[in-house]
C-alpha cells in the first residue's frame, strides 16, 4: 500500500496504521490442491460401487437365486453393449433426458413466480402456502392415471406429470430461500433505494438464491421421478422409447439384465445432472458467500 | 418515501439556501402499538442538524435513538411532527456491515451507485475511487467474507457515499470492532466528514465516542426519549480519544446519563 516516505503528514501515518490493521485482520483463504480433492471427494464414492459391484458378483456366484432373477454385473454389460451396437442407447437416453430438462424449466418458469407471489403476498401465502407444502408429499405417480384421462397419452401429459410433481418443490424451496433473507439486508436495500421490482432482482433474489437453488435440485429429482413414472406407464407408438419405457418393455419380455440396465441407467442420469449442474453451481454460491467450510 | 434524487455524482449539490438545516426534525412523536396502549418511544423530539455539523445522539438503552435514526432515514414514519431532509433521502450505515455477500466490495458499491442512477460506464471508475477514498483501492474484487471487521465497515461507508446524499446517517457503526480499529476508523470517518463536508448524525451510546466525533452532543432520556441536554464540542480535530480534553468533557457527561439512567430506578 501507500508508503510512508512521500508525504510526512499524519494522514499518511494513519494509512499506514490502516494498512498494518488490513494485513493482520485480513482472512486468509486456502483452496485445497485438486489431488487432495480428488482423494477426498472422489474415491471413498468410487470405493462403494465397487464395493456393491463385488458382492454383486459374488451373490451371483454363489447361486443363492436364479440367473434369470439376478443376472450377473457382465450381463448386464451385455444388454448395454447390445444397446450401444444397435445405436439405440443414446436415443433412448436422450428421449427420457430432453423431456426431462423441458418440463424441468417449464416448472421453474412456473414455478419461481408462484414461489414469489406466496412469500411476499400474505393472502396468498394464507391460501396456497399449504397446498404447496402438501402436494410437496404427494407422489407425482399418483397424478399419472388423471393425466392420462384428462390428456390422453402423449407428451402434454408427461409434462403434466413433470408440473405437477416439480413445481411445488420449486415454489416452495423459494418461500424457504426467501423467508431466510436477514432482514438486515432489506433494510439496507430500502435505503439505498432499491424498492418493488429492483428490490426482487438486486436484493431479495439474491439473497434467496441458496434456499432457492435447494428447491431447483428437488424440483429436478422430482421432475425426473414423475417423468419415469409416466413413461412406465403410457405407452404409445408415437411417444418413442425412453428410459422409462425402455425398462417396462425390458420387463414384458422377462428380461432381468435390461430390467438392471434400465434402473442403473435411470439412477445415473439422475446422479449425472446434479454432479454436473446443481452441485458445481451450489458450491460456487456457497463458496462466493464465504458460506462453505473449507479444508475440510 | 421520496424519490427526488436528482442528486448528481461528480458536482456537489448546492446547498439549500444558508441558515436551512440539512435536517430538521420538528415535534416527532413515535409510538409503537395501537392508540391507546402504545407506549411512546420518541417524545417530541426537536432537533435541527445544520449542513456539515456533526451531530452525536447519545443515549442509554430505550432511548429511541435508533428509531429516531430510522425515522430520519425514512424507513418508518413518526407518529406526529415532522421531518424534512432537504436534500433527499440520506445514507444510513448500520452496527452490522450489511454488504450484499452475493457481491464483491466493488460491485456492493456499484449497486449503491445504480439505484442511484449512476450511468453504467462510470459506475466502476466511481467505485475505485470511493474505495480510494476509504482507503482500500485494490480492494474491488474482494468478496465480503474476506475482508476484516474493519475494511468491511469501510466499505459500507464507501457504498453509503455512493448513495450521494450529504446526509450520513451511521447506528452505532464502530460497536462491534475492537478498539484498535475502532480508533482508526474515528481518524477515518472525520477525515471523510471534513474532506466530503457532510453532515453526520451519529448514534451511539458511548460517550467518549462521542466527545471524540462529534460537533454537538445531543444526550437523550430514555422511554420515552427526550432532548435532554446538548453539548457544544469545541475541541479542535482531530482529537484523541485519550486526550485530556476528550476525557474531561467524557466525565461531564457521563454524571449527566448516569443521572438520566438512574431516574429510571426510582419509581
Amino acid at each position: 500500500m501507500a508508503s510512508t516516505e512521500t508525504t510526512p503528514a499524519p494522514a499518511d501515518d494513519l494509512s499506514g496504521v490502516e494498512a498494518g490493521l488490513d494485513a493482520l485482520d485480513s482472512v486468509q483463504i486456502q483452496r485445497t490442491p485438486i489431488g487432495q480433492l480428488l482423494r477426498q471427494k472422489a474415491l471413498p464414492p468410487l470405493i462403494g460401487v465397487l464395493l456393491v459391484l463385488g458382492l454383486w458378483q459374488l451373490t451371483y456366484s454363489l447361486h443363492v437365486t436364479a440367473s434369470y432373477n439376478l443376472p450377473s454385473p457382465a450381463d448386464v454389460w451385455g444388454s448395454l453393449t447390445d444397446l450401444w451396437t444397435a445405436g439405440t442407447l443414446f436415443s433412448i437416453i436422450w428421449t427420457s433426458l430432453w423431456r426431462g430438462i423441458l418440463g424441468f424449466l417449464a416448472a421453474v418458469a412456473i414455478g419461481t413466480p408462484i414461489g414469489l407471489l406466496v412469500a411476499r403476498v400474505k393472502p396468498v401465502r394464507a391460501a396456497i402456502g399449504p397446498i404447496l407444502q402438501g402436494l410437496q408429499s404427494l407422489p407425482s405417480v399418483a397424478w399419472v392415471p388423471a393425466a392420462v384421462i384428462w390428456l390422453g397419452i402423449n407428451d402434454s401429459m408427461m409434462y403434466a406429470v413433470i408440473l405437477l410433481g416439480a413445481v411445488p418443490s420449486i415454489a416452495n424451496g423459494l418461500v424457504a430461500g426467501i423467508d431466510q433473507v436477514p432482514p438486515l439486508f432489506l433494510r439496507a436495500g430500502r435505503t439505498l433505494g432499491a424498492s418493488g421490482i429492483s428490490n426482487a432482482r438486486h436484493i431479495l433474489l439474491p439473497a434467496a438464491l441458496p434456499g432457492y437453488l435447494a428447491g431447483l435440485k428437488q424440483g429436478w429429482a422430482f421432475s425426473w421421478r414423475s417423468l419415469m413414472a409416466a413413461e412406465l406407464v403410457a405407452s404409445s407408438p408415437d411417444l418413442g422409447i425412453g428410459l422409462g419405457r425402455y425398462l417396462e418393455n425390458q420387463r414384458e419380455g422377462m428380461s432381468m439384465p435390461g430390467v438392471l440396465l434400465g434402473i442403473i441407467l435411470i439412477l445415473l442420469v439422475g446422479v449425472a445432472i446434479d454432479l454436473l449442474v446443481f452441485s458445481p453451481i451450489e458450491r460456487r454460491v456457497l463458496r462466493s458467500r464465504g458460506l462453505l467450510a473449507t479444508g475440510r | 418515501m421520496s424519490t427526488a434524487l436528482t442528486t448528481s455524482k461528480n458536482a456537489p449539490v448546492d446547498e439549500s439556501p444558508t441558515g436551512a438545516p440539512a435536517v430538521r426534525i420538528s415535534h416527532v412523536h413515535k409510538s409503537f402499538g395501537r392508540p391507546g396502549t402504545a407506549t411512546p418511544v420518541l417524545d417530541d423530539i426537536t432537533l435541527d442538524v445544520a449542513p456539515g455539523e456533526f451531530v452525536c445522539l447519545l443515549g442509554a438503552s430505550g432511548c429511541g435513538k435508533s428509531t429516531l435514526l430510522n425515522l430520519i432515514a425514512g424507513l418508518d414514519k413518526p407518529t406526529a411532527g415532522e421531518i424534512e431532509v432537504p436534500s433527499g433521502r440520506p445514507a444510513l450505515m448500520f452496527q452490522e456491515h450489511a454488504l450484499f455477500p452475493w457481491l464483491t466490495a466493488g460491485k456492493n458499491i456499484e449497486l449503491a451507485l445504480r439505484l442511484n442512477g449512476v450511468a453504467r460506464p462510470e459506475r466502476r471508475a466511481e467505485a475505485e475511487r470511493l474505495l480510494e477514498l476509504v482507503r482500500l483501492g485494490g480492494s474491488y474484487g474482494k468478496r465480503v467474507h474476506e475482508l476484516s471487521g474493519g475494511m468491511r465497515q469501510r466499505v459500507a461507508m464507501a457504498r453509503a457515499l455512493a448513495q450521494g446524499s450529504r446526509v450520513l446517517l451511521m447506528d452505532e457503526p464502530f460497536a462491534a470492532l475492537d478498539a484498535i480499529t475502532r480508533d482508526v476508523l474515528h481518524d477515518e470517518i472525520t477525515r471523510i466528514w471534513a474532506e466530503r463536508q457532510l453532515t453526520v448524525v451519529f448514534v451511539t451510546h458511548n460517550v467518549r465516542e462521542a466527545v471524540r466525533l462529534a460537533q454537538r452532543v445531543v444526550l437523550l432520556s430514555s422511554r420515552p426519549g427526550r432532548v435532554a441536554r446538548e453539548w457544544q464540542i469545541d475541541l479542535p480535530q482531530p482529537r484523541r480519544i485519550e486526550s485530556a480534553g476528550v476525557a474531561d468533557l467524557s466525565v461531564e457527561i457521563t454524571e449527566e446519563l448516569r443521572g438520566e439512567i438512574r431516574r429510571h430506578g426510582q419509581h
